[in-house]
């Protein structure tokens, strides 16, 4: 069985809640085994975030450099290359860092790579049966990935549920040397917040949320008389951002807000996992899609069949008709 | 500027009820509607605005058969300066990493400052453009949703969490991969395809590149798709079947149970 590894981010000291999800992973690939954390950056903060983790991992790799010290994954590449061993496997979160590392870190390694996992059905000495999904979620497949050579996996974010496991004492051990140089035609400039835009979609228990099944920008007014009626408000999905019909400041999901209401109505919303992502607190989810295979019927509580063209306007007659004002 | 773009034409995932063949093996692929990968349109369109900034060609490439032309015509009408198929049964099965190698092959035939590709398709996986840098040996950023050409380098900026945006400078020549979102990709009409009808579509094989055929296709990969199939669900939503009228009060009666109702 190859040397099981996980990549680990940090910030200010304190690891990534995906380190968790990353041990239980690993455990599925050998659960007789401890993993091996791999950490890059610099200074204190980097030997903070390493020690943190010697009650999960068997051993804690350092990998200390002035010039990781913010994780440019250029840079973070190129030492991952001096410090992995050869045919061993690596698990990296399928986040906007990983999608920015791992296609190339596979090519370097000359391993194979498999992306957005989620689930690790079988291993054996030179196969790993995989999890993933196709279509926006709307079709999940099998992949047997050949480690043979080593791997570089993958996984989704939140798939992975961490585990209760007996506290050990991991060693923490300095393989900075093995990096003898770092140079990268990419450099890190700076981080632009995002916008924080007219309505806090944060703060609001109740959400009507709208997705691609709007069809048009001056359908969005379909969703704010229904918002207004119930005293909510409108955030939407991805596509609604792209196609410019809503500001980037009301999106939910993991490239926008991450929201808590009580209730939450998916408008003709699919219910990709980076969606999903940005909605916590367990929210009463209601949805509505034309699509019955729509990925958001497997989360919500409860789904109507339908265009939201349609719905949406019955179910605002409806609170009107509740609140005693006479419908439009 | 010599921008090469890198897209595909796949089953339209807005516009199809993916379901699963009788024997489970695959998806049912009758009937599906295809259409160009949605942000693979995007990266099509920032070249072509960085070519009317700052000159140079635009030139569309996918790799398939002879169905992909669709997309290929699509992105001439859209104004790419020439398009090109790479097809050959050699390539059949091949993974993400037989992909990467045939469009390196490819890249070297010409002199490319920039290449783009979509920042992934209905696979998911992501995958691509990053092989292709590595086995390239060029800069990468990935989820691109600006670009700016500065001398010999670019000022891009990354879709990272939360709305945040990480801003890069990167050398060329380099590839990104491009977010969707990052420009509003022109319109195409049937009139705009059919005047480029005409134009013509060279198409290469693996012998035109010089592909080792030991590193593509079914037997180089790593990664197979074994099958698909119906996860074993989690409870699911409750589906409510009434009329609509009906439903309405219902959903209604349930957000005010929540809460929801202020």
């Amino acid at each position: 069985m190859a040397r099981t590894f996980i990549y680990v981010v940090h910030r200010n000291g304190v690891v990534d809640d995906s380190a968790a999800e990353l041990v239980a992973a690993a455990k599925r690939i050998d659960a007789s085994a401890t993993p091996t954390a791999i950490l890059t950056g610099w200074g204190t903060d980097l030997d903070a975030a390493c020690d943190s983790l010697r009650s999960s991992c068997g051993e804690i790799w350092k990998v200390a450099a002035e010039a990781l010290t913010y994780p440019n994954a250029e840079l973070v590449r190129q030492a991952l290359v001096s410090v992995l061993p050869r045919n061993s496997i690596l698990l990296v979160q399928h986040d906007h860092f990983g999608i920015d590392l791992s296609p190339g870190l596979s090519i370097k390694l000359d391993s194979a790579y498999v992306s957005d996992v989620l689930g690790i059905e079988s291993a054996d000495a030179n196969s790993l049966k995989l999890v993933r999904q196709e279509f926006g979620g709307q079709a999940s497949t099998h992949v047997r990935c050949d480690v043979s050579a080593g791997a570089v996996i993958n996984l989704r974010p939140g798939a992975f549920k961490p585990e209760q496991h007996g506290s050990i004492s991991g060693a923490v051990i300095d393989k900075s040397s093995a990096v003898v140089s770092l140079s990268s035609r990419r450099r890190y400039l700076e981080t632009i917040a995002a916008e924080s835009g007219d309505v806090d979609i944060t703060k609001h228990s109740v959400l009507v949320s709208i997705g691609r099944g709007i069809q048009e920008k001056d359908n969005v007014a379909i969703a704010e008389e229904l918002a207004e009626v119930l005293g909510a408000a409108v955030s939407c999905s991805r596509p609604v951002v792209d196609a410019k019909w809503m500001e980037k400041s009301r999106q939910v999901g993991s490239s926008g807000k991450t929201v808590k209401p009580k209730v939450y109505l998916a408008c003709g919303i699919s219910g990709a996992f980076q969606h999903l992502a940005g909605i916590k607190g367990n929210p009463f989810l209601i949805a509505i899609n034309k699509n019955p295979k729509a990925p958001i019927f497997q989360v919500a509580d409860v789904g109507i069949v339908d265009d939201v063209l349609e719905f949406l306007p019955e179910l605002t007659n409806k609170v009107r008709e509740l609140r005693g004002v006479a419908a439009k | 500027m010599e921008i090469l773009v890198c897209a595909r034409r796949v089953p339209d995932t807005s516009e199809n009820e993916i379901e699963l063949n009788a024997a489970a093996s695959d998806i049912e692929r009758d009937d599906l509607v295809y259409s160009i990968n949605e942000p693979d349109n995007y990266a099509v369109e920032e070249a072509l605005q960085i070519r009317d900034r700052v000159g140079g060609n635009v030139t569309v490439v996918t790799i398939g058969g002879e169905d992909d032309e669709e997309i290929l015509r699509r992105e001439l009408a859209m104004g790419a300066n020439q398009a090109v198929l790479i097809s050959d049964d050699a390539f059949a099965g091949s993974d993400g990493k037989g992909i990467a190698t045939v469009l390196k092959s490819f890249v070297q035939k010409g002199h490319y400052d920039l290449i783009l590709t979509g920042v992934q398709a209905h696979d998911g996986a992501a995958q691509v453009g990053g092989m292709l840098a590595a086995m390239l040996d060029y800069p990468f950023a990935s989820l691109v949703n600006s670009i700016a050409v500065e001398d010999k380098k670019l000022k891009v900026s990354r879709e990272i969490e939360g709305g945040n945006r990480e801003v890069n400078e990167i050398d060329l020549p380099c590839v990104l991969s491009i977010q969707t979102g990052i420009n509003e990709p022109r319109y195409v009409g049937m009139r705009g395809i059919r005047q480029v009808a005409s134009l013509p579509i060279p198409t290469l094989g693996a012998s035109d590149l010089g592909v080792d055929q030991g590193a593509v296709g079914q037997a180089a990969a790593k990664v197979t798709r074994i099958d698909y199939f119906v996860p074993a669900s989690n409870k699911g939503a409750e589906m409510l079947h009434g009329s609509r009228e009906a439903n309405a009060d219902r959903v209604l009666e349930l957000v005010a149970a929540k809460g929801g109702l202020k």
